[in-house]
């Protein structure tokens, strides 16, 4: 019998005919028709306080724009959209609408089928966005000027925010190009046509927004210069670090932080020159890792495989989103955690596991048994988090309150324990969406807004 | 199996399934799929004197609601537009193939009785079971003085049923146009002109939507628009307040009632039967669906008269008339509340919000930890039935029946009718 240790470790680009490649990485759910459109809007009941709307973090008037679009206002329906989430573009393309506002929709208790709210926000913002229509003006010049650390959704929405009430808006981004992770994290096939990047345009094209590229806080600019020389700041800088497993193998070339891999391909014009692994494994539970797995096996994978500690309602992917991984010819393997990674001249040959069980008093335990998976390459996708240390908070401690799992302290008003320094999004508690970065900058906007026009 | 024969003034038909006046009865390539689909009879596309008519180009308006496709349905045409020597030659050769079934002939010429007696004559030689006098067409022909201008005055619509009765020995239908205040004016008259049968509605004066782009009304016609006639599922109330005001009109009696307007399905035609009716016209749904709809709607019917042990189509005709009383005879002590079943409520909140906004404030909405739970107040509740119609979900809000233990009472005695009946001495 040959080991797998006699197979030469296989990772190559240009696994597939050119073709497959576009096809792969098309539009993963395609918009709708005007009268698919028609018809799914004239299911919506048009609930009154509907619930719908409780459940979408930004709290869009859902009847209300969905009742626009039945009404052949589509520009009325978008409108309603993007006052209430700038980014309602991304929101209908990426938002996780089955644990959000689609779960909440009535018909789904009715008849377990929701209005699909998501594919019709996409029509009327798609609408909007063809007709190159600015259905916001710009208030007077304040004079007031505001620091936005982070151009992705929620410095971009606060930026907005406080763009149309006036203010003069400087972003300050590390990265060369805007969006954040609409840009450089999102599955390829949620946002297709560079749309991160249409949005960006559309956002910044009310005015009064300058973004400086290859700016980092604590490198390039520090917090105390931008409160000394800005009304307010906002700190919408996401995650800036990668949880490590701690095992063995770790830092062996082939194993790869997700994100990474994931922002790599984003980044790739021609999707045939990555190199990816003949077989793969993914170690984790969230989107990050279905989005890696799904994207490996798109990029000519053969066996790719999911190996999470516990059961798949501990998983942070949604069930659809599992369920999404398993007809794209994912493998997932549940109760296992890795135990370490198994090295042949240097490069990755399988990853060992140990089943996993709940104990009596329901923790998680090792059982004691081990397997091992081959791999060529190994995504590690255990989470992300944010490091304060990065932005220089040392010369921050004690006059910024941090949370214990590092994440900035805020109030309701998304406030920071600094009465002109705000922060939103992934760097903030919370649920890591889109969708919830967008109304933190939005509740920031609103918030510095009434705290300049009372001083 | 119930039976479902009609015998309706002495036209019998396997069915009290009509196919109305209309493009679907228009020719013989018509009439014989239709017959052959099963329907119980035509009246056959209103004829008229050579030479004739013209139609327009863009004929048809539709109302289209939420997503429903034709929940309304209006048209611009006349009368047949071919030559009444064809359809004469064609009614015969349908007549001598389907000799079980009804055909009758929808007429309309001028208001002349010379021009009745000529037409009854050679309609007689093609073997028709009976004729049908368009008195109901609302648009283009009452421009002429016909249709619906002769339907509006009792005292034509008498003279020419009297004519159609002194030329001719076939049974005598008179439709009835609804562009009028009280029905009961042409269908009195067309008793007393000697008709047999009367049947309505005809199509209502409409416009049926205006073009924004164009600023025309719809159908458009090279720029501009006209006045229609409105039939289809929307129509159907009007109709049967119509057909049921003849039905209980003691003057009306003995007149016959073929049922016109909206009818869709089974359960349609049983509604009109109820009313009065003894046969159903169809129009709209056929030419929504085609032919083959009458196959369900004779067996829904047959269904439901076997699960209510009606024997024959007489053995429900009307039954609904003795409930259909006039409003001061409703009784003011019957009382009704609304109530949520709060398993099947999807907590939509629009009972509460129709109530709260526009009637009697009788829902509340409340939220137990957070969770929405619509309620009624039944203090405040006046069984007016709006959440109820409201509610998305069937069988959700029902109306139930409260005994205050309160006489029967009708606004006849009521203490705040002034006019009130005065209990004899
Ligand atoms: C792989 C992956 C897939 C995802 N898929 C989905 C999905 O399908 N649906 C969904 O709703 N959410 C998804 N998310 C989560 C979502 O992308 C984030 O919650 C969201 O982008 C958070 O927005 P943000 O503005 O807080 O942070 P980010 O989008 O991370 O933006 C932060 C910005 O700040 C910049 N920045 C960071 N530090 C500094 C600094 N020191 N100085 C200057 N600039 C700095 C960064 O370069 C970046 O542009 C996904 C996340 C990942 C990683
Ligand atoms: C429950 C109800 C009660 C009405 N009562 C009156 C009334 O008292 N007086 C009146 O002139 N019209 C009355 N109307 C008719 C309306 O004013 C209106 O003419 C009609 O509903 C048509 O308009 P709409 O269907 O477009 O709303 C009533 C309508 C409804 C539904
Ligand atoms: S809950 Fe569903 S049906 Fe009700 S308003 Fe929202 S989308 Fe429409
Ligand atoms: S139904 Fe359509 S295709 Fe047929 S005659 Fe009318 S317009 Fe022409
Ligand atoms: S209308 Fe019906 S489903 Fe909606 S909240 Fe009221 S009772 Fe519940």
């Amino acid at each position: 019998m040959t080991s797998v240790m006699d197979v030469p470790a296989d990772i190559a680009s240009g696994r597939l005919p050119l073709r497959d490649y576009e096809t792969n990485f098309e539009d993963a759910t395609p918009p709708l028709s005007r009268k698919q459109a028609l018809i799914e809007a004239a299911r919506c009941y048009y609930c009154y306080d509907a619930p719908c709307m409780e459940a979408c973090p930004t709290g869009i008037d859902i009847p209300s724009f969905i009742a626009r679009i039945a009404a052949d206002n589509v520009k009325g329906s978008a409108t309603t959209i993007l006052e209430a989430n700038i980014m309602g573009g991304t929101c209908a393309r990426v938002c996780p609408t089955e644990i959000l506002c689609e779960q909440a929709c009535v018909r789904t208790a009715q008849e377990q089928k929701p209005v699909t709210i998501g594919s019709l926000q996409r029509y009327a913002t798609d609408w909007l966005f063809e007709r190159g229509i600015q259905p916001f003006t710009r208030a007077e010049p304040t004079g007031r000027k505001i620091a936005v650390v982070g151009a992705g959704p929620a410095g971009l929405s606060c930026a907005h925010g406080l763009a149309v009430l006036g203010h003069e808006v400087t972003v300050f981004e590390a990265r060369p190009k805007p969006g954040g992770l609409n840009e450089y994290g999102i599955a390829a096939y949620k946002l297709t046509n560079d749309f991160a990047q249409r949005e960006v345009d559309f956002i910044l094209s009310v005015g009064g927004i300058t973004i400086e590229h290859g700016k980092a806080l604590g490198r390039d600019i520090h917090l105390a210069e931008l409160r000394a020389d800005y009304d307010a700041v906002f700190l919408g800088l996401g995650h800036n670090a990668v949880n490590a497993l701690m095992i063995e193998g770790e830092g062996l070339e082939g194993v790869v932080n997700a994100v990474d891999f994931i922002a790599e391909l984003r980044q790739a014009a021609d999707k045939s020159t990555l190199p990816i692994g003949r077989r793969i494994v993914v170690i984790g539970g969230g989107n990050t890792a279905v989005d890696a797995a799904i994207q490996s096996k798109r990029l000519g994978a053969e066996d790719v495989t999911i190996v999470y500690r516990r059961g798949p309602d501990g998983m942070s992917a949604t069930h659809m989103e599992q369920e999404w991984a398993q007809t794209s010819g994912v493998r997932i393997k549940h109760w296992a955690q890795p135990r370490q990674v198994i090295a042949m001249d240097g490069r990755v040959r399988e990853v060992e596991f140990e089943y996993t069980m709940l104990n009596e008093e329901g923790r998680l335990t090792g059982t004691g048994e081990f397997f091992r998976v081959p791999a060529d390459m190994v995504f590690k996708a255990i989470g992300q988090c944010f490091v304060p240390a990065s932005i220089g908070a040392g010369e921050l401690n004690g006059v910024l309150e941090f949370r214990p799992d590092g994440r900035f302290a805020v109030n309701e008003d998304r406030q920071t324990s600094l009465p002109n320094v705000f922060a939103g999004g992934d760097c903030v508690a919370g649920i890591d969406l889109t969708v919830s970065a967008v109304q933190d900058g939005k509740l920031a906007a609103a918030a510095i807004h009434r705290q300049l026009s009372a001083s | 199996m119930a039976n479902l024969v009609s015998d309706f003034i002495g036209i019998r038909s396997p069915n009290p399934f009509w196919l109305a006046s209309a493009p679907p009865t228009d020719k013989e390539y018509n009439v014989v799929r239709a017959f052959k689909a099963g329907w119980g009879g035509v009246v056959w596309k209103t004829l008229g004197e050579d030479p004739p008519v013209v139609n327009v180009s863009s004929r048809y308006g539709a109302f289209s609601y939420n997503g429903t496709r034709i929940a309304g349905f209006n048209n611009i045409e006349l009368i047949t537009d071919r030559p009444l020597e064809v359809n004469l030659q064609e009614i015969k050769s349908v007549k001598r193939q389907f000799p079980d079934r009804a055909v009758v002939v929808s007429l309309m010429v001028p208001c002349e009785e010379e021009s009745w007696k000529n037409i009854l004559r050679q309609v007689e030689e093609t073997g028709a079971d009976g004729i049908e006098l368009n008195f109901g067409c609302p648009h283009g022909m009452s421009e002429r003085g016909m249709g619906s201008a002769v339907g509006q005055v009792p005292e034509y619509v008498e003279m020419v049923a009297r004519w159609c009765k002194k030329h001719s020995r076939m049974p005598l239908i008179v439709k009835l146009t609804p562009n009028i205040t009280n029905i009961l004016g042409p269908a009195r008259a067309a008793k007393r002109g000697g008709a047999d049968a009367v049947s309505l509605i005809n199509t209502i004066q409409s416009i049926m939507s205006v073009d924004l782009d164009v600023m025309a009304p719809t159908p458009v016609v090279g720029g501009k628009g006209t006045h229609g006639g409105y039939c289809g599922p929307a129509v159907k109330p009007i109709a049967m307040h119509m057909v049921a005001d003849i039905a209980r009109d003691p003057e009306c009696q003995g007149l016959a009632i073929s049922g016109i307007g909206g009818i869709s399905n089974w359960h349609d035609a049983a509604e009109f039967i109820s009313l009065g009716a003894s046969t159903v016209q169809v129009c709209t749904a056929a030419m929504h669906h085609g032919f083959r709809i009458v196959e369900d709607m004779a067996d829904g019917l047959n269904n439901w008269m076997d699960s209510r042990d009606f024997a024959d189509i007489r053995a429900f005709t009307g039954m609904a008339i003795p409930n259909y009383v006039h409003w001061q005879d409703l009784n003011l002590n019957y009382k009704i509340v609304a109530n949520i079943d709060q398993d099947a409520c999807i907590k939509c909140g629009l009972c509460h919000i129709a109530c709260e906004d526009t009637a009697h404030q009788a829902v509340g909405a409340l939220r137990i930890d957070g969770a929405r739970r619509y309620e009624i107040i039944e203090e405040e509740c006046v069984g007016c039935n709006l959440c109820m119609h409201v509610c998305p979900v069937e069988n959700c809000i029902t109306m139930q029946e409260r005994d205050e233990g309160k006489p029967f009472l009708t606004w006849q005695d009521h203490p705040n009718n002034p006019m009130r009946r005065q209990a004899a001495e």
